[in-house]
């Protein structure tokens, strides 16, 4: 399909390949995954929503999807950020932090309930607050809770991240950003597992 | 902000109809420009409170919802679109998304005239045994949904056993993929009322 997008990058898809081809079956879809991706980490405007939060939280999510090959590409866009590299140490130590298996949470009380399944309730630890400040604090508590426990989220979770200093606006884009690549990642592992069983090497070249 | 007071949130999966109301603020229909519509893609969405809260980041939204719709509606190969409809429902019961597994199931059951399996799958989980092909599927979603992500050579072999092809299997991972992000949008930014 020429020229390889993000996800053939992260999944190892050359041009031409049988993966390739499956892929451009789905031309709206591979356009649109890369436009997402385009739209979201270079926006129109990143008032919002800034493009180091932005890099800050993509490296956070997908670290605590323990995917390295993923994660290293999204390590080296927050390191190409403005300001950005000097958090990597501080987002890493919380990836390793917040490391756990998902999904769990609680669902609504009543039939659902037997089916409850309790596990870490994830916070930023005292001593990277001051690095990562007020905003990127709340957004990694629940970006935390999107990966892992989504259907624990609440009304009281809108109020925290308002609170932070978030805007509406930017509370839907940072939502989109960690929903967007729970897709990707994904996306991306499961065209790499489909590769390698069709005896390609998938070896990502970010 | 929708009042609190209005919202009769379900308490079980269903098939059945659901509303969704949102935490924070939509935008007013009166405020959308041209730019908004065009991130909406059909303008009949502006009458839908998810949509006019998703609409306030216009951009993604459209790429969004073209990505939806290619993997989803796009019928001219590959997948039946009943599976792939299974593919998200058992995605959102396994993450817990009571309303995106309600829209999924009830468009799998339309699809596939098998309501009473969709039922099963909602009521027992997603260990409900609903025959190779669909087990396949389920398992292949739910793998794909799991963090750490679970999904390996042996949902391949599962799939291709089933008798999908590689194109096939493909939407099989794309559709659970996406509803990796549909759930969290959905369960995240609102609620669900009966």
């Amino acid at each position: 399909m020429g020229t390889k997008d993000i996800i053939d990058t992260l999944a190892g898809i050359e041009p031409d390949s049988s993966l390739d081809a499956i892929r451009g079956r789905r031309m709206q879809a591979r356009d649109n995954a890369q436009k997402s991706y385009l739209s979201l980490f270079e926006p129109i405007d990143a008032g919002d929503f800034s493009l180091l939060e932005r890099a800050a939280v993509a490296l956070f999510v997908i670290g605590l999807h323990r995917e390295p090959d993923v994660a290293g590409f999204y390590r080296t866009k927050l390191a190409a950020t403005a300001d950005g590299a000097r958090l990597v140490e501080a987002v890493d130590v919380e990836i390793a932090r917040g490391e756990t298996s998902g999904p769990y949470g609680a669902f609504p009380a009543g039939p659902l309930s037997v089916e409850n399944k309790a596990g870490l309730i994830y916070r930023v630890s005292a001593e990277r607050k001051p690095d990562l400040g007020t905003r990127l604090v709340a957004a990694f508590e629940h970006a935390h809770l999107l990966v892992f426990r989504p259907r624990d989220a609440a009304s009281a979770d809108m109020k925290a991240l308002l609170a932070a200093g978030w805007s509406s606006t930017g509370i839907v884009t940072f939502s989109q950003l960690v929903a967007f690549l729970s897709f990707q990642v994904r996306v991306v592992t499961g065209l790499r597992v489909l590769g390698a069983s069709l005896g390609h090497t998938a070896n990502a070249g970010a | 902000m929708s009042a609190a007071n209005n919202v009769n949130p379900p308490v079980v999966f269903t098939q059945d109809e659901l509303g969704w109301v949102s935490w924070i603020d939509p935008l007013p229909e009166a405020e959308l420009t041209e730019r908004h519509f065009a991130g909406l893609v059909d303008r009949s969405r502006s009458k839908s409170e998810y949509f006019r809260l998703l609409v306030r980041d216009p951009e993604v939204l459209e790429a969004r919802t073209k990505t939806d719709k290619d993997i989803f509606y796009n019928v001219a190969d590959g997948l039946p679109r009943a599976e792939r409809e299974l593919a998200a429902a058992a995605t959102s019961r396994y993450n817990g998304c009571i309303y995106c597994a309600s829209v999924h199931a009830r468009f799998a059951s339309t699809y596939s005239k098998r309501r009473d399996d969709l039922q099963r799958l909602l009521d027992e989980g997603v260990g409900a045994d609903l025959g190779e092909r669909w087990n396949a599927v389920v398992k292949a979603s739910v793998a794909l949904a799991a963090t750490p992500i679970a999904f390996g050579p042996d949902n391949i072999d599962e799939l291709r056993r089933a008798g999908l092809d590689h194109a096939e299997i493909v939407d099989v991972i794309n559709g659970a993929s996406f509803f990796n992000w549909a759930n969290r949008l959905m369960l995240s930014l609102g609620e669900p009322s009966k």
